[in-house]
């Protein structure tokens, strides 16, 4: 069997999660193998939709005591469903969470880990890996010699494709005992938005915003075009009260999104390192020799406080982002 | 109070990646070697627990000889010994944990910390790893650290926001930036590392759980092109060719 443990927000898989599952799928039609889809909380309402995303089985642990995250009592859960339906392969998508779980596991399950992975197949059996390294600046292939597998997969890369599976639903223990660590408190940012690491479009900003402040125009176009802002390095550490969790790059955020536009962005190494994984990328910028222009699909140069409040403009005449 | 930082040696962030021979690692030559980035700010950690409330600091990397740059830093900045665990550095992040649990297991570790992803092998796995293995607590990501009696309290980076994790020591915590400014190391610092010494140890022999067959550079990214016009043209000629030819719309 192919796991794969699944997030719940609000009732409904959260998209990272889809997209893991499916690929889950993907591996067992490839292999010959079924897909268990492992939920876990106080509850597991919205579990179901896991059927839709091609699950064979879904599992459910339940129990006040899950309400809250504990890295120690959900990888104990992971590995022993892992043990008591033996299954050999176990997926999470990349995100807070299971990149902080499925390590976990693996150790517990004497089980290789790829994390962050963009790239799965099954090669003879087992499952092999592609992931980015150095942030993005190489890619790395990796074979497993464990017995049982385990990789998490970078949000927005594998496409989360509904495929009816039998949906058959298990109820799961709750392990017991003191938990080791438990989450207590959740502080969200204000705004609500996804995170950069999930995001499909993001328009980013750097020195060349020359202020906090002026981040407000890169706010107006990607709430016009449905995205989310993030920043360089230097637009972080500038003092302008942007916070590190917007930072793009080797040191920061690696993201991966459909459309990423730089402005005032030059396209320092460690700035590219963290970006270049992005489907179209759009630079903004008056240095006609920036290095950015060399990786950009589309490069405008400009004055980015001329072409941003521009692009917004069309953005809304044409409609755009409505969809 | 003990405490140990795990240090990892990486190619410095501006190193353009060239693959060796082998077709699966990285070309050592002119690769500028550093501290990775997030363990300064484990170490940093380390120190000023040790300075608020005391502290016994010891800093470990597994590695090869070029290691002791690493752990001679940190002595320089105030770790109070440093162990060297000599392997061939080819071990996946579990055989890294194994390794440094077999070294941590017995000798009374209140904390652990860590880099939450050592830059490069970005496998952000090492820390959790090493929590199991030892069967203790772990906070990942951490950008606030807060001690209490046989307790810990941590906030930690999440999607839209943090968390706050509380859990009991021992534990492991890997460090995020935002969790302190790391200081650069005195004269003074520096001159009393050097009386210091390195204790090297061999790792244990642990066996990996994955391995790394082919290291490949990304395709190259298809040329572009620069959209002609005023501002007004440029945007209009933008949001054209990303919904016609991207499709991105
Ligand atoms: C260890 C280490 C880790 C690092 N990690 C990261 C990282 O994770 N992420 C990261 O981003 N950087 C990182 N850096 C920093 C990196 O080296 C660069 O310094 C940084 O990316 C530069 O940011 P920038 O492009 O915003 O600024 P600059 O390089 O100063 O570029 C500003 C650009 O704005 C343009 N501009 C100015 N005014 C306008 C205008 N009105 N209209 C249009 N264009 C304009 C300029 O032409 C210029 O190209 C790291 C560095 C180190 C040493
Ligand atoms: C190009 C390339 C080739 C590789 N080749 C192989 C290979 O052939 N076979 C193989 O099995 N693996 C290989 N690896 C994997 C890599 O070397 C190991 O996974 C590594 O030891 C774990 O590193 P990480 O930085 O990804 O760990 P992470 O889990 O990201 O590290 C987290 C934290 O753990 C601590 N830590 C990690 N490693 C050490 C260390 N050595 N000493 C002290 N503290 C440490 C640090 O505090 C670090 O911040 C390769 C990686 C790359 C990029």
């Amino acid at each position: 069997m192919i796991l794969v443990f699944c997030e719940l927000k609000d009732g409904q898989i959260r998209k990272p999660s889809a997209e893991a599952l499916s690929e889950g799928r993907r591996l067992a039609d490839a292999s010959g193998k079924k897909v268990g889809a492992l939920f876990a909380g106080a509850s597991c309402a919205g579990a179901a939709e896991a059927a839709k995303f091609g699950a064979d089985v879904i599992l459910t642990a339940e129990a006040p005591t899950l309400a809250s995250y504990s890295s120690d009592a959900f990888a104990t859960l992971l590995a022993e469903a892992v043990k008591a339906k033996g299954a050999s392969v176990l997926l999470a998508a990349a995100t807070a969470v299971g990149k902080d779980v499925i390590p976990r596991a693996a150790a517990r399950l004497g089980a290789g880990y790829a994390s962050d992975v963009t790239g799965l197949s099954m090669v003879d059996g087992k499952l092999q890996a592609v992931r980015p390294v150095y942030a993005g600046k190489a890619f790395a292939t990796t074979t497993f010699s464990s017995a049982v597998q385990t990789a998490t997969t970078r949000p927005n890369v594998f496409p989360a494709a509904e495929k009816a599976g039998a949906g058959t639903v298990e109820a799961l223990a709750a392990p017991a005992g003191d938990f080791k660590s438990v989450v207590k408190e959740i502080l969200a940012k204000a705004g609500g938005k996804v995170d950069l690491s999930e995001a499909n479009v993001i328009v980013s900003g750097g020195r060349g915003m020359k202020d906090g402040a002026n981040f407000k125009i890169l706010e107006e176009l990607a709430d016009a075009i449905g995205g989310v802002v993030g920043a360089s390095r230097a637009a972080v550490d500038a003092g302008w009260g942007l916070p590190h969790s917007m930072q793009v790059g080797q040191t920061g955020k690696v993201v991966s999104p459909t459309l990423y536009i730089a402005c005032g962005i030059s396209g320092a190494i460690q700035h590219i390192a963290g970006m270049s994984g992005s489907k179209f990328i759009v630079a903004i910028n008056k240095d006609p020799e920036a290095p950015i222009f060399k990786l950009a699909n589309y490069g405008i140069v400009g004055d980015l406080f001329e072409v941003v409040p521009e692009l917004t403009k069309a953005a809304k005449a044409m409609g755009i982002g409505s969809n | 109070m003990k405490i140990l930082v795990a240090l990892k040696q990486v190619p410095d962030t501006e190193t353009r990646i060239k693959v060796a021979a082998d077709g699966k690692s990285l070309d050592p030559a002119d690769v500028k070697w550093i501290t990775s980035p997030y363990d300064e700010y484990a170490l940093e950690e380390a120190i000023r627990i040790k300075e608020g409330k005391g502290a016994e600091v010891v800093a470990l990397s597994v590695g090869g000889d070029t290691a002791k740059e690493v752990l001679k830093n940190a002595l320089a900045l105030g770790a109070d010994t440093a162990v060297l665990l000599k392997g061939d550095g080819q071990g996946d992040a579990f055989a890294v944990a194994q390794m440094i649990a077999t070294y941590a297991k017995d000798k009374g570790f209140d904390l652990i910390l860590c880099g939450n992803k050592g830059l490069g092998g970005d496998n952000a796995a090492m820390g959790p790893m090493l929590a199991e293995l030892l069967g203790v607590a772990q906070a990942n990501v951490v950008v606030k650290l807060e001690l209490g009696e046989g307790t810990f309290k941590a906030e930690r980076e999440v999607e839209g926001g943090s968390e706050i994790v509380e859990g009991a020591l021992p534990a492991v915590i890997t460090a995020q930036k935002g969790l302190n400014e790391p200081r650069y190391a005195s004269l003074k610092g520096i001159m009393a590392a050097k009386k210091k010494t390195i204790e090297e140890l061999d790792a244990a022999a642990v066996t990996s759980g994955a391995h790394v067959s082919a290291l490949t550079l990304p395709p190259e990214r298809p040329a572009g092109r620069l959209l002609p016009g005023d501002a007004a043209g440029q945007a209009q000629a933008l949001l054209q060719a990303l919904k016609d030819e991207a499709k991105v719309f």
